[in-house]
């Protein structure tokens, strides 16, 4: 009997493995999309960070506009493939007319000075028949009324995501919409991060903050604000205070994107919030893109916008696009995928895997993986493995418009102030602080170094002889050489700190290093930046503190040494000197100039410079206010990070632009290489089950012999 | 019984208020309401003005605990800990710093933090209560030692080298399972695999040796003697007698995490990308959202108390002597 079953049993567990075997052919089980894609074009995209907000008035983070900037549309945007970056109409029908006026708002000519401008206009004009995406807030039942904008209560139940209502309308974009964003940006319920700064341009921007403070959102339409005004269904004016050439950047971004009055009347009906569904979650826009499913713990996708204006894929671009096949799209309607999907990756690990599985189809590359992808050629280039040649995967690298730096607080005693000594010292520091061999330890050599304020790609930035900072490195060999350590020392010597003695208390110079990087993960980097001070016999003291005490010290300018960082907002280097501007000045008005560096002459040449347009003479200034900044050494210059990006052979149409957020509508998926790859790479492998099976089988069956002898033994 | 679950219940409510200050006063030792309008506001341009605006706008520019200018009882209705804090009791968790409704965020949370939690515990326990009975059985032999050494090794491995190496061998390697993800309704079985086997096996070492020290009390009371000698075999012996009589102990253990499972796993929703409670928490300490850190740190207290009482009524259930009074 127990002879048959083993035999039945025996041939059970045959039979099921030839099922487990064979059952699954070429299937991917490892497949984390459910979703049958038919023919659509699908794009698979990650997140590691759910974006805070979605209210264009509201979001600032990079994290929201890798969305927001598909969705809604602001007047202009960057061309795509052009460099330097440069501005071009999106809603709007041409690039603005800009007015100069004088104090009695009369207009003068192109060329006036700039103490005679009092306002600046900017009209725009904006394209006929763009019409917002189908949304329930703009839907209209057979007698033209709306919807959904006075809800009850016993509709309400029945409702528990936006899809709940039936209907959904669309109307056309007009001037405005607009103007009503704008007024939205002034509301103080709103919390626009960019209120505080409008007030300093917009005319009549702070009397309407104060104005609508006490009134409600759905207010706002009826309310008119001095400095902003629809002059015709498709035209309007910003009045800004004097002249900000810099005003036409902001017009680029989500900030300035239009809202119909409708949106903030239906979202502000009671119970709504309560069921989280908010403006902040769903948004309304004109873009390429709606967000169709946002459930930021898991996914969000964005579907293509049915009702999106004709747009046509740029027929320009620079050097090399076209050898690139980035002009093979050329004047074809955009965009060119139908759906994209952003899956929740916190953790590196299946982030990475599922990229190599070709489930993602681009991907950065985290620390840990980056032996894996990139190899270091002889000649110190860098060069991707062989085993993401043999994947097809394509590796891009950008400069980051951003600077890391070391800052002195000038308002310190020892580092700070404008005094010769304290100079020399910040010198000398500047010199030994090897930022070459940081970017090559701590960044895998993804990083330039910084030479001055301004990073690759903005206008002003200089390169070769011309762009060093001689008091940091020598031009030798036709390439920048960081200064000797004798240099710094002598420096060190001539502030009075002999080998690092401090002649006060006959000790080693100790100096404080304010930071956040607290974890042991930081470690490594800390004791690299006490070896830095070292070499000149300063000992460096790391005062670690959480990220609230560091930004209280920062206020209070209770810091003496930092490390801090600018990602550029637009294109232009007053976005980057703004941050020494005295005016600026952390402690003394809160503003961003974190180090408190305060220098006449600096602040005279960026007053100077922020006003005017790109020319000769402006590119003069910068070159001089780079100097200033060289000499007094507020700021090690440290480095401009490198961005490396990968992705796979069928995401085409790939361009690095760190300007423009809106890049998915110019980008396309050969959806069918991508299936062929997915099947190739993805093919289930089962025979470490089997031999695991058998090897638990075959340890059980001297068990079940012990036990069956024992059990026999009991009975006798 | 009823009076004990009322009593118990009345007991609770100091317990919780005494949560809920002790987590109101440790936050706010760290962080201030400053702190986190800046927080939430980002790095950029952030002026007083826009903190205040924030403050204002979310209840936060008012006094601590104690609000001196205020007149009557308003000295302690307007203050945060009052407006704040004060409607968990009633189960209403607010609006959370970024500007969502708590409570259906944790509808909606909670049921895949459930759908990764109940699994694992329920698969685990018959697995650790077989393999511990197993042992049982051939205590003694070669096999128990093996066993043993076998727990003492899958202890002594770290959690996250189990989820590591799960991800690595099954979903990378063998490409059986996705690596990470979720999804809804059935779909959700096959993201639920991984890590729930990767959640079992982790559990296999310390929840088998626990077990089988139960098991192992019991085999020598006089009723398996007796059970034996009435002629039963040991499976019979095992199974019909030891395992119920060590059911106490079990349900002690188990029963008081059951309602903790809505909880979620921080490690295991953060590999995985399930979005359950778990991962939520984690989000709202390092974002600070106090609301959010306040809900779920006064569910968590609830959710204990009731695992508390449900472990006693439990008794009742199992073991006939058991009175609650």
């Amino acid at each position: 009997m127990s002879s048959f079953l083993s035999m039945k049993m025996q041939s059970y567990i045959i039979q099921m493995l030839f099922l487990l075997l064979t059952a699954c052919g070429d299937s991917q089980l490892n497949n984390p999309y459910a979703d049958d894609e038919g023919k659509l074009s699908v794009l698979y995209q990650s997140f590691s960070e759910r974006p805070k907000h979605l209210d264009p008035a509201v979001a600032y983070s990079e994290n929201e506009y890798a969305f927001l900037a598909q969705i809604y549309e602001p007047p202009f945007q960057y061309h795509y493939l052009k460099r330097p970056y440069q501005l071009t109409p999106l809603t709007a029908n041409k690039m603005p007319e800009i007015n100069y006026l004088n104090k009695s708002a009369e207009k003068l000519g192109k060329d006036a000075k700039d103490s005679d401008i009092a306002y600046t206009d900017y009209i725009i004009d904006i394209k006929p028949d763009i019409n917002f995406q189908p949304h329930p807030a703009l839907a209209k039942n057979a007698q033209g009324q709306f919807s959904y904008l006075s809800i009850t209560e016993a509709e309400l139940q029945s409702v528990n995501t936006l899809s709940d209502f039936k209907n959904t309308g669309t109307r056309e974009l007009t001037a405005e919409d607009y103007v009503y964003q704008i007024k939205r940006l002034a509301h103080p319920k709103i919390q626009s991060p960019i209120a505080e700064i409008m007030k300093n341009y917009i005319v009549g921007f702070e009397d309407f903050s104060k104005q609508v403070s006490d009134k409600k959102k759905t207010d706002l339409k009826n309310l008119t604000i001095a400095g902003v005004e629809a002059i015709s269904r498709y035209q309007y004016r910003i009045r800004i205070k004097g002249k900000y050439p810099q005003f036409i950047f902001w017009l680029a971004m989500p900030f300035f994107s239009p809202m119909p009055w409708e949106a903030d009347v239906f979202y502000d009906q009671p119970g709504l919030s309560d069921k989280n569904i908010t403006l902040d979650w769903f948004p309304i826009g004109t873009g390429p893109y709606l967000l169709s499913e946002n459930n930021p713990n898991r996914r969000m996708i964005l579907l293509k916008n049915p009702l999106f204006h004709l747009e046509k894929y740029p027929s320009e671009g620079e050097g090399g696009d076209k050898q690139n096949g980035l002009l093979m799209d050329a004047g074809k309607k955009l965009p060119f995928i139908d759906k994209v999907v952003f899956m929740l990756e916190k953790e590196t690990i299946p982030y990475w895997t599922k990229f190599l599985q070709g489930y993602y189809d681009a991907s950065g590359i985290a620390s840990d993986s980056f032996d894996q992808a990139i190899q270091f050629t002889g000649s110190g280039g860098i060069a991707l493995t062989d085993s993401m040649k043999e994947k097809g995967i394509k590796l891009q690298t950008l400069v980051e418009t951003s600077i890391f730096y070391m800052g002195f607080n000038m308002m310190d005693a020892t580092v700070g102030g404008d005094s010769e000594r304290a100079r020399k010292l910040r010198q000398a520091i500047a010199i030994v602080v090897d930022y070459e061999e940081y970017i090559s330890i701590f960044r895998n050599g993804r990083g330039i170094i910084a030479q001055g304020v301004i990073p690759p790609g903005i206008y002003g930035y200089a390169e070769g002889k011309e762009g060093i900072n001689h008091y940091t490195y020598d031009w030798i060999n036709n390439r920048e050489q960081r200064k000797k350590i004798a240099e710094a020392r002598q420096l060190m010597a001539e502030a009075g700190y002999s080998n690092g003695i401090d002649p006060k208390t006959k000790e080693a110079l100790i100096l404080y290093f304010d930071t956040t990087s607290v974890s042991i993960d930081d470690r490594p980097s800390m004791n690299w930046y006490r070896k830095q001070f070292e070499k000149l016999g300063i000992k460096l003291v790391i005062r670690g503190t959480d990220y609230n005490r560091f930004q209280e010290k920062m206020r209070s300018g209770n810091e003496q040494i930092f490390i801090w960082g600018w990602n550029v907002d637009y294109p232009d280097p007053e976005n980057l000197f703004f941050l020494l501007y005295g005016p600026n000045s952390k402690v003394k008005y809160g503003g961003e100039n974190a180090v408190n560096y305060q220098n006449p002459k600096f602040d005279r040449l960026f007053e100077q410079m922020r006003n005017m347009d790109n020319n000769e003479q402006r590119y003069q200034i910068i070159q001089e206010l780079q100097e200033v900044v060289r000499h007094d050494a507020p700021w090690i210059f440290g480095f401009h990070p490198k961005n490396f990006s990968l992705f796979h052979s069928w995401y085409k149409n790939q361009k690095s632009n760190l300007m423009a957020n809106n890049r998915l509508k110019y980008t396309r998926i050969d959806a069918v290489a991508r299936t062929e790859k997915r099947q190739l790479w993805n093919r289930p492998i089962f025979w470490p089950l089997v031999v695991g099976l058998f090897l638990f089988v075959a340890l059980l069956i001297p068990a079940i012999n012990a036990y069956r002898r024992r059990a026999k033994e009991t009975l006798q | 019984m009823i009076h004990y679950i009322i009593r118990r219940f009345l007991y609770a409510f100091p317990l919780l208020m005494g949560v809920n200050i002790l987590t109101f006063v440790l936050f706010f030792i760290v962080n201030s309401p400053d702190d986190m309008a800046r927080m939430q506001l980002g790095q950029k341009h952030v002026t007083e003005q826009s903190i205040n605006n924030w403050k204002q706008q979310h209840g936060y520019d008012v006094p601590l605990l104690w609000n001196a200018d205020a007149t009557g009882e308003e000295k302690i209705t307007r203050t945060i800990f009052y407006q704040k804090s004060v409607g968990l009791f009633l189960f209403r968790f607010g609006v959370s710093d970024s500007g969502r409704n708590i409570g259906a965020d944790i509808q909606e949370r909670m049921w895949p933090s459930l759908a990764l939690a109940l699994p694992t515990l329920c698969v685990g326990l018959m697995v650790d209560i077989t393999f511990a009975l197993l042992m049982v059985l051939f205590r003694g032999s070669y096999l128990e030692q093996s066993g043993i050494v076998l727990c003492v090794i899958l202890m002594s491995i770290s959690s996250l080298f189990y989820i590591i190496g799960g991800q690595f061998f099954i979903a990378k390697l063998l490409r059986l399972v996705p690596i990470s993800g979720y999804d809804d309704g059935l779909a959700a079985i096959k993201f639920l695999v991984l890590p729930v086997l990767i959640g079992v096996c982790s559990g296999i070492g310390s929840g088998v040796r626990w077990y089988r020290t139960l098991f192992l009390e019991e085999v020598e009371k006089d009723y398996v003697r007796t059970a034996r000698a009435k002629g039963l075999t040991e499976t019979q012996t095992l199974f019909q007698h030891v395992l119920r009589n060590a059911l106490i102990p079990i349900l002690t253990g188990v029963v008081v995490i059951l309602p903790l499972l809505f909880m979620g796993s921080l490690i295991m929703e953060s590999f995985f990308s399930i979005p359950g409670l778990g991962s939520y928490t984690i989000d709202a300490i390092n974002s600070q959202d106090f609301a959010i850190v306040r809900a779920m740190v006064f569910l968590g207290s609830v959710l204990y108390v009731i695992g508390l009482l449900l472990t006693d009524i439990s008794y009742t259930l199992v073991d006939p002597r058991v009175r609650l009074s």
